[in-house]
């Protein structure tokens, strides 16, 4: 099954919204291959009757009391953001086409 | 002698005794950090005015007479996957350099609230992932050992800092070993609780259903008491446990196995695992059944499999907990030039901001999740969590606890295992299965590797919510190779000149 393009792996870097050079995908390529490769065999592991595990322990729908607790300020949740306007996360431009 | 040297329960004594108050114990902290940690790099911030601060409110509750926690006043370094209130959090990583956050995790309100002076923040490999610190953007921390050496990762800061007396107490973090690792290859103490013992709210998360926090000291008894001050049930993690802690600081103090079965893990040894290493772990076997112990040998045959199921699945979540960074509410922004949309300024902030593991793992996730790849890759490492989970399930109706060696090599030097990744992922060969389970597990010195002089991790695994039978066999242990010794393992580790 291993056994990775570099054109995956470039499908695979805008899926994750990361952009990379040609060095690094072709570096992260050859790599992704080798570790691909380490981890192949773990289809050979389990057969179908075995139910899977996605969570140590056996929680279900955790709740709490609907009170309403102190919570930040506007300041204080703004306070890393790269730029903020008028008590509001500002950030660039999400539809359209850019510029 | 300086009180810097002495364990967090003598310091604890020694303060509610008055001999020194707590002030004093900090500034004498800060300077062995002003004299050592050029050479150590253990810490990526230091917080003087707010230790200080909690010093002396310390000192002036206790000269009033208050009833404090038995740490009241001791110091703490921080891992730097926590958030601090107002105190730099990077994570290691370029993208959140700066950023103050506006809250404190759970473990660092219940420090607060216990009086433990927190004097910084610890270094890591960026994100949590890595073994050996060589991944963090501020540059590797070096074991204090043998500084050509690694610390351990990801909590190397952590480690390094209980090694070289920078601070008696410390947090960690465990994913797939991050707490045991550095404590094995820095002959200090670390425990990884049962998942959901301590509470990961405010903990910035990589892999949510195997990360832990936990305590990480000089001797067991320490890690023990710090312990008892992070767990508990909060209400603002959903996966916390809501059930009493065990009492792992009297279990600490028991001394006694006598009676109890004691499994050595067949798969956890042998090849891949360094000659010194399986020495010294076979004597510490020796000491456990001259203190009372049976020792019997269990098999847990899907472990093998145990390494690869994690390297699906924690970076399948770490792919999709990594979202967050986005550019948009916190942490860095790169390329916004007022023309690029929020998607291109997105992918260009975590091209700058992400170092290359984190990259990796991003990217190995992101493949293990997609549609047609999915059932293969990670489907099949959920199956696997399963089996691994029915093998301790099986080994725990023979044994009380199991035990290993805590990682197959003492530490390797800086730099020699960089460029190979699948080498790297090898070093967390032993401890991974706990977290897979969700089990506790342990690691303690057992001494110096012949070939190397080089400190050596004895592992014990515990059943869930049964933390106290790794304190109690962990106690019993160290008391006997002391005694052995005739001093602590640490009394051993070079004296750093520094500058």
């Amino acid at each position: 099954m291993a056994a990775i393009s570099r054109e995956e792996v470039a499908h695979l870097a805008r899926l994750a919204r990361i952009e990379m050079s040609s060095d690094e995908l072709d570096h992260l390529a050859s790599e992704m291959d080798q570790i691909l490769h380490a981890v192949d065999r773990i289809q050979e592991a389990a057969s179908a009757d075995v139910p899977p595990t996605s969570h140590p322990l056996p929680l279900k729908n955790v709740v709490r009391p609907d009170v309403v607790l102190p919570s930040l300020t506007f300041e204080e949740a703004l306070s890393g953001a790269p730029d903020s306007d008028e008590q509001r996360f500002k950030v660039p431009q999400i539809l359209g086409d850019a510029g | 002698m300086s009180f810097i040297f002495k364990t967090a329960a003598e310091m604890s004594v020694a303060l509610q005794a008055k001999e020194i108050s707590a002030v004093d114990l900090a500034n004498e902290h800060f300077d062995r950090i002003a004299k050592v940690d050029d050479d150590v790099h253990a810490f990526l911030y230091l917080d003087k005015e707010g230790a200080l601060e909690q010093a002396k409110s310390v000192d002036a509750k206790r000269a009033a007479g208050e009833k404090l926690s038995p740490l009241a006043g001791v110091p703490l370094a921080l891992k730097d996957v926590m958030v601090q209130r107002g105190i730099p959090t990077t994570c290691g990583s370029k993208i959140l350099e700066n950023w103050r956050p506006p809250y404190d995790a759970t473990v660092v309100t219940r420090l607060k609230e216990a009086g433990i002076v927190i004097l910084g923040k610890t270094n890591m490999d960026e994100f949590a992932m890595g073994s050996s610190t060589e991944n963090s953007a501020y540059g590797p921390t070096h074991n204090p050992w043998d500084l050509s050496r690694i610390p351990g990762g990801s909590g190397g800061g952590s480690s390094a800092s209980l090694a070289a007396f920078e601070a008696p107490l410390a947090i960690g973090t465990d994913t797939g070993g991050s707490i045991r690792q550095p404590a094995a290859v820095t002959g200090t103490v670390g425990v990884k609780p049962t998942y959901g013992a301590v509470s990961r709210y405010g903990l910035v998360a990589f892999s949510s259903s195997l990360d832990q926090a936990g305590p990480c000291a000089r001797t067991v008894l320490d890690t023990a008491m710090l312990h008892e001050v992070i767990a508990g049930h909060d209400p603002k993690d959903s996966s916390s446990i809501h059930a009493p802690v065990p009492a792992v600081v009297s279990a600490a103090k028991k001394l006694d196995v006598k009676g109890m079965k004691i499994g050595v893990v067949k798969e956890l040894s042998g090849d891949g695992f360094q000659k010194g290493v399986s020495e010294r772990f076979n004597e510490a076997l020796e000491e456990l059944v001259k203190a009372g112990a049976e020792i019997v040998e269990v098999s847990c045959p899907n472990f093998e499999y145990a390494l690869a199921a994690y390297y699906l699945i924690a970076p399948s979540e770490a792919s999709s907990n990594l979202a967050r960074f986005d550019s948009m509410r916190y942490g860095l922004r790169v390329g916004d030039d007022g023309k690029r949309g929020a998607e291109e300024v997105m992918s260009l902030t975590r091209q700058a901001g992400f170092g290359k593991e984190v990259k990796r793992r991003i990217i190995l996730g992101t493949y293990a999740l997609s549609s047609g790849y999915y059932d293969a890759y990670y489907g099949s490492a959920q199956k696997v969590r399963t089996l691994i989970m029915r093998d301790y399930e099986a080994a725990f109706t023979k044994a009380d606890v199991l035990v290993s060696p805590t990682a197959p090599t003492t530490a390797f030097k800086i730099g020699e295992k960089a460029n190979d990744p699948v080498a790297m992922y090898l070093n967390d060969i032993a401890t991974i299965p706990v977290n897979m389970a969700g089990i506790g597990g342990m690691s303690l010195p057992c001494g110096l590797a012949s070939e190397d002089n080089l400190p050596v991790g004895f592992q014990i695994m515990a059943p869930a919510m049964q933390d106290d039978l790794m304190y109690q066999v962990g106690g019993t242990l160290e008391a006997a190779l002391n005694s052995k010794w005739g001093a602590p393992l640490m009394s051993l580790a070079p004296a750093l000149g520094g500058k």
